[in-house]
């Protein structure tokens, strides 16, 4: 644990100047790439709103901003966990020359993904304004919130990108995992109100995507205090998940550059 | 003072149970399949003195490359150990992460960084590195904008300039057209000629190392077939290759 930190600090400047190179790229092509870092969350409230409220007559209350928030939150986990699986293999002409920790990447990836998530968080600021929520103080419990979110996508990150190395498939069962996680998630209705008695509560203690997202709602729709049992409770599983992941790296990662693939 | 720089204490390295496997071939099998050994390093020791030069000689696959990265840090030994007394180390070899829509300017920041240099050394040393390359005005161009052998130049300008105690060179001689050949050529004799300087080079052009290096080492098969004086060995292995 102690080498975790200690190489954080000795690779805090590149995980930086990599994150913003990684940025650079995606802009690179032409200059109004990064309009689509606006549109496509843009555009995709925009689909659920169509679907959900035209074509299912469904009746949230501010269901844009609702969605907006469900798949922000969403998009970070989903893109996180995805990569980390093939993040080895797409970083092959460093892993294969120059001895680096492998989570410095899941960092790189992360931090560029929260980088991205950040804009599409003063998007949804906007959006409030344009459909007159109102400002609350309640809307601070977003820190603590997306400390959770970041904790337990770093453990899980981790985690899968060891098995990544070594499981070819894996990526095709993580596109199946993840899709049910994302509607059992309710990234797009409430679990609270839309499924029946018993099971939403379970839903939501036990899948920490839909409580996470099921928060940050409260923090800012919902003026509302959030479930800080349950976060802490999910936040310690994923100090535990990253301590395993961790742990796991440390110990095999000098042969990730041996598999044969 | 060590008198040693690298310590190499039978080492052995193998591709075994790494081979990858997939979840639709384990469902469709129901049993594991049997991986197979291959042992490309089969009980290697030796010293390097601080400041000499090793080379190392042998046929294609006989395990030159992978022992020259376990060295550096990238794979870790079977069994056997490696000491390197606390020298800092690196691989010069082709393009070290190099992010292809990014400008030469910035790859140079970024492989920099990975060789465990902070900005502020980088930034002393990158005029240097930029002339060396001759890259001109295409240093702030993206590098997949590069003709191959501008890339390989802009690497090996990178690893040349930004020195460390131990260089492990694997083949990289053939560099550019011939004016940057000859001038690597002398900025390699420049760096290794440096009395605090370990190198360990991996080639096939014979001449080169017969001038360069103090001492060579002929890997057969992963394991050490000769090591000694440069013109004896050489001659051997010529003799070798020829009746093989």
């Amino acid at each position: 644990m102690k080498k975790f930190f200690q190489d954080i600090k000795k690779y805090f400047k590149y995980i930086l100047y990599s994150t913003k190179s990684n940025l650079k790229t995606e802009v690179a092509n032409s200059y109004l790439n990064w309009l689509w870092w606006i549109l496509d969350p843009l555009c995709f409230m925009l689909v659920y709103t169509f679907i959900v409220q035209i074509v299912f007559k469904a009746n949230e209350q501010y269901f844009p901003v609702f969605v907006l928030i469900g798949l922000t939150a969403w998009n970070f986990f989903n893109t996180n966990t995805n990569s980390s699986v093939k993040l080895i293999a797409n970083n092959k002409s460093i892993v294969t020359k120059v001895y680096i920790p492998k989570y410095v990447l899941t960092l790189v990836k992360m931090f560029t993904n929260l980088f991205k998530m950040m804009i599409s968080w003063g998007l949804i600021l906007i959006m409030m304004l344009i459909f007159k929520v109102p400002y609350t103080l309640y809307m601070l419990q977003f820190f603590p919130v997306l400390i959770v979110l970041f904790v337990l996508s770093f453990g899980i990150s981790t985690i899968l990108m060891h098995f990544g190395v070594f499981v070819e498939d894996l990526s095709n069962v993580m596109n199946i995992f993840l899709k049910l996680v994302f509607y059992m998630s309710g990234v797009f209705y409430a679990i609270s109100t839309r499924v029946p008695a018993p099971f939403n509560r379970i839903l939501v203690n036990l899948n920490p995507i839909a409580l996470i997202i099921d928060s940050f709602r409260k923090a800012f729709l919902g003026a509302d205090l959030v479930n800080y049992r349950m976060l802490s409770i999910w936040l310690v599983i994923g100090l535990i998940l990253s301590f395993i992941g961790i742990k796991t790296i440390q110990k095999y990662e000098n042969s990730y550059a041996k598999v044969t693939k | 003072m060590n008198k040693y720089a690298i310590t190499i204490k039978d080492l052995h390295i193998s591709y075994r149970t790494l081979k990858g496997f997939s979840i639709k071939k384990s469902l469709l099998k129901l049993k594991m399949s049997k991986s197979e050994v291959f042992e490309a390093v089969r009980g290697v020791s030796f010293n390097v003195e601080k400041g000499k030069i090793l080379g190392i000689i042998g046929k294609n696959g006989s395990g030159k490359s992978t022992l020259l990265r376990s060295i550096a840090g990238i794979f870790s030994p079977d069994s056997g150990t490696i000491d390197l007394h606390g020298n800092s180390v690196s691989l010069l070899s082709i393009g070290v992460g190099f992010q292809n829509k990014l400008t030469g300017y910035e790859n140079i920041f970024l492989s920099g960084m990975l060789l465990g240099f902070s900005e502020e050394q980088i930034k002393q040393r990158i005029n240097e590195i930029i002339e060396f390359s001759e890259l001109g005005e295409f240093i702030y161009k993206p590098v997949s904008s590069y003709s191959s052998g501008m890339y390989s130049k802009l690497a090996f300008s990178i690893t040349a300039i930004l020195e460390t105690d131990i260089m492990l060179i694997d083949e990289v001689f053939s560099v550019g057209d011939i004016k940057f050949k000859q001038k690597s050529y002398n900025k390699m004799k420049e760096l290794i000629s440096d009395e605090n300087r370990t190198v360990i080079i991996v080639s096939h052009s014979l001449g080169t190392l017969k001038e360069l290096c103090d001492e060579v080492l002929w890997l057969h098969d992963g394991k050490i077939k000769q090591i000694g004086d440069p013109e004896e060995v050489i001659k051997a292995y010529e003799e070798f290759m020829k009746t093989d």
